[in-house]
């Protein structure tokens, strides 16, 4: 849970992006890394295999400034989504604050999708966490590719009571990028007041 | 639930204190407080060349991963680790479960002096910490200041800053 430092006023959040492998999460923080103002952001760690796949995780710090005196912080980290990294993927939710799902619109990617929702709802319990107490966005991602899957049959699957908001995206090219970030990270603050 | 650390004041300078003591004592360079979720709490010592910010991130995951290895070989948890370079050198240990005291030192010092000392400021280091864990279950989160106002002007600002 967010650190919250009455003394040297600063709040930290924790985001964390999760989904299958090569779903496009990576992608997701490093379009923001090229985009925001180098004054507000800190520097990108990757934690990567030699084949630019995720091995523990991507991190970015991205400083919102002073808001009513506070310092305010947030921390985006990506999880490796390939599924035998499952051990980092547990250890990296730790503490989360607001989850971005990135899921991977392509229809031979289906399925890992719902195996990697499913294996977040199992990690979440590993820390006593379940999806009704963190904040979930949806994205639906590689929405430029001919063979995906329609948005409908992707909300029936992956949000069938509607609770989350979702997000098309074409990462990318950075479409949908910001405007997902900007819905989890409000959603991450108004759960702390 | 683990719930978020709220550290006030007074508690904020008790743990400055513990720690520049320890700087001190240790003629050691720098001095960081991390929880174990990756967020640096403080620091003493001179971090102006330093990315403090990726030193937290790194240093939580390298402690995450250290324990599920402990784990891994039926241990509850490695409560230190030592990493040695050429000139500089890292210390970490555990306080209080869930609390990262990083030690950076170089050859103006030894380990046996940083582990000697560091073991007392640890003991200090929790009884704080244990402090401030009650109050924080007592209270669960006195954020008077973190309100309506605040949660506004914050979205304010997220659609200025990431309005691309
Ligand atoms: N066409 C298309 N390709 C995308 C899109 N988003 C990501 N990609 C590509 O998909 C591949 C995987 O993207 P990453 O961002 O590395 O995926 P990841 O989710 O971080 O994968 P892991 O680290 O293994 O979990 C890369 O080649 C990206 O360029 C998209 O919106 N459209
Ligand atoms: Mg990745």
């Amino acid at each position: 849970m967010a650190l919250i430092n009455y003394a040297s006023r600063e709040i930290n959040s924790k985001i964390v992006f999760y989904g299958p492998g090569l779903g496009g999460k990576t992608t997701n923080i490093k379009y923001v890394y090229s985009k925001l103002n180098p004054s507000i952001k800190g520097k990108l760690i990757s934690l990567a295999t030699e084949l630019d796949r995720t091995l523990f995780f991507d991190f970015l710090p991205v400083d919102l400034g002073t808001i009513k005196g506070f310092n305010t912080r947030f921390h985006l980290y990506t999880v490796p989504g390939q599924v035998f990294y499952n051990a980092s993927r547990k250890l990296i939710l730790k503490g989360v604050d607001g989850i971005v799902f990135v899921a991977d619109s392509q229809i031979e990617r289906f399925d890992e999708n719902i195996e990697s929702l499913d294996n977040l709802n199992d990690n979440l319990k590993a820390h006593n966490l379940t999806l009704d107490k963190v904040p979930l966005v949806l994205q639906y991602n590689k929405r430029d590719l001919p063979n995906i899957t329609s948005v409908e049959e992707l909300q029936n699957i992956l949000n069938p009571r509607n609770e989350y908001r979702y997000f098309e995206a074409v990462a990318t090219q950075g479409i949908g990028v910001f405007e997902t970030l900007k819905e989890i990270c409000k959603q991450v603050l108004k759960a702390l007041a | 639930m683990q719930e978020g650390i709220n550290i006030f004041e007074q508690d904020f300078w008790s743990i400055n204190d513990a720690m520049n003591r320890l700087l001190q004592g240790t003629h050691a360079k720098i001095i960081l407080l991390i929880d174990r979720e990756g967020q640096l709490i403080t620091s003493t010592g001179d971090t102006s060349r330093m990315d403090t910010s990726s030193f937290a991130t790194l240093s939580a995951a390298d402690f995450a991963a250290t324990s599920q290895l402990a784990s891994l070989i039926g241990e509850r948890e490695f409560s230190t680790l030592f990493h040695q370079g050429e000139r500089e050198n890292l210390y970490v240990s555990l306080v209080a479960d869930r609390i990262i005291l990083a030690v950076i030192f170089d050859n103006r010092t030894t380990l046996g002096l940083v582990r000697v000392k560091t073991k007392s400021t640890v003991a200090e280091l929790e009884k704080i910490f244990r402090g401030i864990f009650n109050k924080v279950r007592r209270e669960s989160g006195p954020r008077k200041e973190i309100d309506d106002d605040f949660t506004r002007m914050a979205e304010e600002e997220i659609d200025k800053l990431f309005g691309m």
